[in-house]
């Protein structure tokens, strides 16, 4: 940073900003940046040769018109001063070193990849997964395509009451028939198929009020075709059983959880699958030989923990960021530290390096709310702009020596999309997806030479 | 099953809905917001941010609340896009207080 008096805007010249990651947070702060007014040039680095990020790789393929959000980003990529290098991953050959010195900042759009762990014995058999890892599979992830997952089990139980353990408890939960027409990867199509999966347990440590459930998401389990949902009464020994009347406010939310929690306790069980929902219970451990073979929970003092019989475990109690070199950490919350998207360290700003999305604010809320968190970061970063330095290098040096040859452009990008929109097509789905990075560059021509 | 803004937000119109959502299918007036249905991808976001409560999916809503299926449609196509958040209206704390009372 330039000590001394503010510069003006340059009259000559663009400023420039790098944004690593292509998911929302991503692509809402390159429009802020677009759209500012300023003379401010955005170049996009993506690790995978595809954009979107969380709304193609963590997004349930059951929940389509969610995906349509990609719409908006595909119109933030054709604005001017806009560019996209897909498949070239920051931080490997390419490092945020040389990043800053070819940008006046840079924007860690790199989301919250590292699931944490329940930190309890057992955790590591065969058959215990983090959700975020089946997540990844079912939607076609390059990295998560060789997994396997123990499907032939009968009982799975999934640990945390957030959206994503809904996700893994639905999509274990559905027919063939329910995901045949979604753009789930094909290799997953096949191995839910052939699912043994008939109990699944959602488990949580805390009450049935204490949930991170969306009430919109909860309520796709009473309209399941061959699954019903159950919920164990015990659970709500402390929350009176009283008619409830959603109150408008910000507690309106929890309440709609709770009615149709209730709801589901005096559900009829009559289908194949049941998915029970399990309340104030704390994993103690996971017990098995070679595989997962039960799982035990403290009910609380004074009581006999609680073991349930199941084959897989899917563990789905959070995320974080992940740490990067030379960028502060905040062990505690699992984020980069930062004071409005400013990156800090004991209450002190970096200048030159921002974060948005759930690497800045950690995982919760819905799309959209990337939207105000980019917003926000991007406006502290237009403030420091005419203070920060002026980079000594020039971003077309970047790959110079490197081995990085070639990368995927909008246009390239729009090709892999039109090929697997059609190979899905012959299938009955939105898409079949990609799932090798080589496959994408071939779809994408071979993509643009470095 | 897209979301509707009903009466409740006239003259409140605080507008915390616009800055959650992701496709920025918010339209609005003098009085209050309105959703444009062709637009919004049902994310379900703007509902719990609405501090009373205005917004609810359209299969939700009670039966004298149905007209606003029909009045967000028609005025999301006659009233400008809104993208950012906006000051509420003068009285909206007050009107607040009085809904959640």
């Amino acid at each position: 940073m330039t000590l001394g008096a503010p510069s003006h805007e340059r009259a000559a010249g663009r400023y420039r900003v790098a944004v690593v990651g292509a998911g929302p947070s991503g692509f809402y702060a390159a429009e802020a940046l677009l759209r500012s007014g300023r003379t401010v040039d955005v170049d996009m680095f993506e690790r995978l040769p595809v954009p979107y990020g969380l709304v193609r790789f963590g997004v349930a393929p059951d929940h389509p018109k969610l995906k349509q959000v990609t719409r908006v980003f595909d119109r933030i990529a054709e604005m001017p001063g806009f560019r996209f290098f897909g498949g070239v991953e920051i931080g490997g050959v390419v490092t945020i070193g040389a990043l800053r010195s070819c940008y006046h900042a840079v924007i860690l759009a790199t989301g919250a990849p590292v699931g944490r762990l329940m930190d309890i014995p057992g955790e590591g058999l065969s058959g215990s997964y983090q959700a975020g890892d089946f997540v990844a599979w079912y939607n076609g992830h390059p990295d998560f395509r060789h997994l396997r997952f123990d499907l032939d089990a009968e009982q799975a139980v999934i640990i945390g009451h957030g959206n994503v353990a809904l996700d893994v408890a639905r999509i274990l939960a559905k027919t063939p028939d329910e995901l045949r027409h979604t753009d789930i990867a094909a290799h997953a199509q096949e191995a839910l198929a052939a699912s043994q999966v008939r109990e699944i347990y959602l488990v949580g440590r805390r009450g049935p009020d204490q949930t991170r459930f969306a009430a919109k998401e909860l309520q796709e389990f009473a309209e399941l075709a061959d699954c019903d949902p159950v919920v164990d009464l015990d659970g709500f020994a402390e929350i009176a059983l009283g008619v409830v009347t959603p109150a408008p406010g910000p507690d309106s939310e929890a309440e709609a959880v709770l009615a149709m929690l209730r709801e589901f306790a005096t559900h009829q069980n009559t289908k194949r699958r049941r998915c029970v929902f399990l309340f104030n219970l704390a994993p103690l451990g996971i017990e098995g030989d070679m595989r997962v073979r039960q799982m035990s929970f403290s009910r609380g003092v004074a009581q006999r923990p609680l073991i349930l019989d199941c084959g897989l475990v899917f563990s789905s109690i959070g995320r974080r960021a992940a740490p990067v070199g030379g960028i502060p950490y905040d062990e505690t919350r699992g984020i980069h530290a930062n004071i409005g998207g400013r990156l800090a360290i004991a209450g002190s700003v970096l200048p030159g390096v921002y974060v948005c999305g759930w690497g800045k604010r950690g995982p919760q809320g819905t799309i959209g709310t990337n939207r105000a968190c980019s917003v926000e970061t991007v406006g502290n970063l237009l403030a420091d702009l005419s203070q920060l330095d002026e980079p000594p290098g020039q971003p077309d040096s970047l790959f110079a020596g490197k081995s990085i040859r070639r990368f995927v452009d909008y246009p390239a990008w729009t090709r892999i999309d039109a090929e697997e929109v059609a190979r899905g097509g012959a299938k009955g789905k939105p898409r079949e997806k990609f799932i090798a990075i080589d496959e994408m560059f071939a779809a994408a021509g071979g993509g643009v030479a470095c | 099953m897209p979301y509707v803004v009903t009466d409740l937000c006239a003259g409140c119109r605080y507008t915390e809905c616009v800055s959650v959502c992701p496709v920025e299918c918010f339209h609005i007036d003098d009085s209050m917001t309105y959703i444009d249905p062709t637009n919004c991808i049902d994310c379900g976001g703007c509902v719990p941010v609405c501090p009373v409560g205005a917004i609810k999916a359209a299969h939700k809503l009670p039966a004298d609340k149905l007209e606003w299926i029909e009045i967000n449609r028609r005025r999301a196509a006659e009233t400008p896009v809104v993208t950012s958040r906006l000051p509420p209206l003068p009285g909206a704390d007050e009107r607040k207080a009085m809904i959640l009372r």
